[in-house]
């Protein structure tokens, strides 16, 4: 089903040209409200009255993420406070967090995004939606919970954490559909199996996973472990938050892009230029409707492709591939290109190992080494050491294969990694470079 | 005829040995014998208990990584050779010993190695046509 049948199944032609007429009016805005933008257009050569087609977007500069904290906290608002009725911020994992706002207007649009990509997911009003996200600064919980009333579904804001309780909630409530991080939800799995509780016996038809990078392969995974369809869910605070872009559950291949609201471009982030679709390269997101953080050409970070041919689905809005990777966590290794989706893909294709791992990177003398941690689970334990190091040179072959890169693996007993219950950390890199 | 033994992945590290002790003692669960294999890396400790459902769930609950293999008790005569004849069985027939570790036990004439076979049934068989008493695992935990 499709929650806003006007605008996701809207005719390309006619989504343009109000792409085009909501840009013109975003860019004179920040270039009247946002110092930081007029003086960079100024430096650009470019005036507001300059664009008069979608492909005068290029002539506009970029803005990244240190362009965000430079003007910390309320630097790059375009709107006076007293308009703005939230605020959220980014974890700050990767450095300084960034803030953003929202106007009653931006916090009602994100609702219906979000309304929008649960929907696409597989969720209608009647539905009971377990949301498993954070709720706090972190836009996932309360954007998943905006949305999911807006839907019209009875949400159960149990937000991360308390994994146990969470297990007897899905008993007890019935929750039908599942939002969490695609990582928590293997670990729900998990906690719910260790307490006699098996998903084939719960209500769920749907999840909506999002917020970490994740694989094809891991989905089969979850779908199977969790007993649902499981669709990809992808957004960014300094865009919005959840909602950028959605999975149907019809085609399950790929994220369309609401664009009527964003647009979409791909670059090659050495020479910045526009990449054509299919080509993989860096995401970057310009906002056309959002009135309190609007972000021109905005560097996600996040490398993918878009794919324009028509969907299964009857949505016209452009595809975005699954994210498979950051350039800020691109790993090179030995002159190497190293993704932690890669290495993932590589331990899901081994029968028997999930996904719980850790790349820690050091530098011995002038040498970049690579450890790769893998968690010992049920499937792949045994008592005889002999198999155990089986699987530990398979794994350390098949990278070798398949990435080009020599790897330590270490076998390490499950749970010794980490789980955040929001984003896992899948990268140590100790090189003092 | 067969026993069963409970095995725990641990990493090379102090204390990791400790913690399951102390997690199957705080269980109340008794060890009647036990076997490390090492690695630099990792170990596989093997352990044979009076109550194996109450130390799996103890040890799960605890976050490790549990698994259950069937091995075989045999009695070895407590004599030079007790054990040589016996291998020498299985030697004669093709049986291959994957591992094996002795049981602690109070009386008797006789020792109880416990043996960890491929080929389990056939190694009963060949013990037993052999006159070496093979002891069951509900007896065995109660030795």
């Amino acid at each position: 089903m499709i929650f806003n049948m006007e605008y996701e199944t809207m005719p390309r032609e006619a989504l343009e040209s109000i792409q085009l007429r909501r840009l013109q009016t975003m860019v004179e805005r920040v270039y009247a409200n946002v110092p930081f933008y007029r003086d960079k257009f100024k430096e650009a050569g470019v005036a507001p009255s300059d664009i008069k087609t979608i492909g005068d977007l290029k002539r506009l500069p970029f803005t990244t993420k240190q362009d965000l904290r430079d003007r910390y906290p309320y630097g790059m608002f375009a709107v006076p406070m007293d308009q703005v009725v939230r605020i959220h911020a980014s974890s700050g994992t990767t450095g300084q967090s960034t803030v953003v706002g929202y106007t009653a207007r931006d916090i009602k649009t994100w609702a219906e995004l979000m309304a929008r990509s649960l929907m696409a997911g597989g969720a209608t009003r009647n539905d009971i939606i377990h949301n498993a996200y954070g709720y706090g600064l972190f836009t996932g919980g309360l954007g998943v919970h905006y949305g999911a009333e807006a839907l019209g579904a009875s949400v159960i804001p149990v937000s991360g954490g308390n994994t146990r309780r969470q297990v007897v909630i899905m008993k007890d409530f019935g929750p039908t559909v599942i939002t969490c991080t695609p990582s928590y939800s293997l670990h729900l799995a998990e906690v719910a199996e260790e307490m006699g509780v098996a998903f084939k016996d719960l209500k769920f038809k749907f999840g909506v996973f999002g917020a970490e990078p994740w694989s094809e392969t891991m989905r089969l995974e979850i779908e199977r472990k969790l007993d649902l369809v499981a669709v990809d869910i992808y957004g960014l605070s300094e865009i919005m938050g959840p909602g950028v872009s959605i999975e149907c559950h019809e085609a399950k291949r790929g994220l369309h892009v609401f664009e009527d609201h964003f647009i979409p471009e791909i670059i090659d982030p050495n020479t910045l230029e526009t990449l054509p679709y299919g080509e993989v390269g860096e995401l970057v997101f310009t906002t056309i409707t959002k009135e309190a953080f609007p972000v021109v050409r905005y560097r996600t970070r996040d490398i993918t492709s878009l794919n324009p041919e028509p969907c299964i689905c009857g949505r016209t809005h452009i595809r975005m591939n699954r994210v498979t990777g950051r350039t800020d966590d691109m790993l090179i290794i030995r002159g190497v290109n190293v993704f932690p989706s890669q290495i993932e893909n590589v331990l899901m294709e081994i029968e028997g190992v999930t996904p719980h791992y850790q790349l820690v990177v050091d530098r011995e003398g002038s040498l970049d080494m690579l450890t790769v941690k893998v968690e010992v689970n049920e499937g792949m334990f045994s008592d005889e050491v002999k198999q155990l190091q089986a699987v530990q040179k398979k794994i350390t072959k098949n990278i070798k294969e398949f990435l080009g890169v020599s790897a330590t693996v270490k076998l390490v007993e499950s749970k010794a990694i980490a789980r955040s219950e929001g984003k896992a950390v899948r990268v140590i890199d100790n090189r003092k470079i | 005829m067969q026993v069963e033994q409970i095995s725990v992945f641990l990493e090379n590290k102090t204390g990791r040995l400790s913690e399951v002790t102390g997690i199957l003692s705080e269980a109340g669960v008794n060890i009647r014998a036990l076997a490390l294999a090492d690695t630099s890396d990792f170990g596989v400790l093997r352990l044979i208990v009076d109550a194996n459902e109450r130390a799996i769930s103890a040890l799960k609950e605890n976050g490790f990584t549990v698994g259950k293999t069937e091995v075989v008790a045999a009695e070895v005569e407590d004599k030079p050779g007790g054990l040589h004849n016996i291998l020498q069985t299985l030697r004669a027939q093709g049986i291959n010993v994957e591992y094996m570790y002795a049981y602690v036990r109070h009386t008797g004439q006789d020792a109880v190695m416990i043996f960890r076979f491929d080929n389990i049934q056939g190694a009963i068989d060949v013990l037993k046509k052999n006159g070496v008493t093979v002891i069951d695992g509900q007896h065995l935990y109660n030795m």
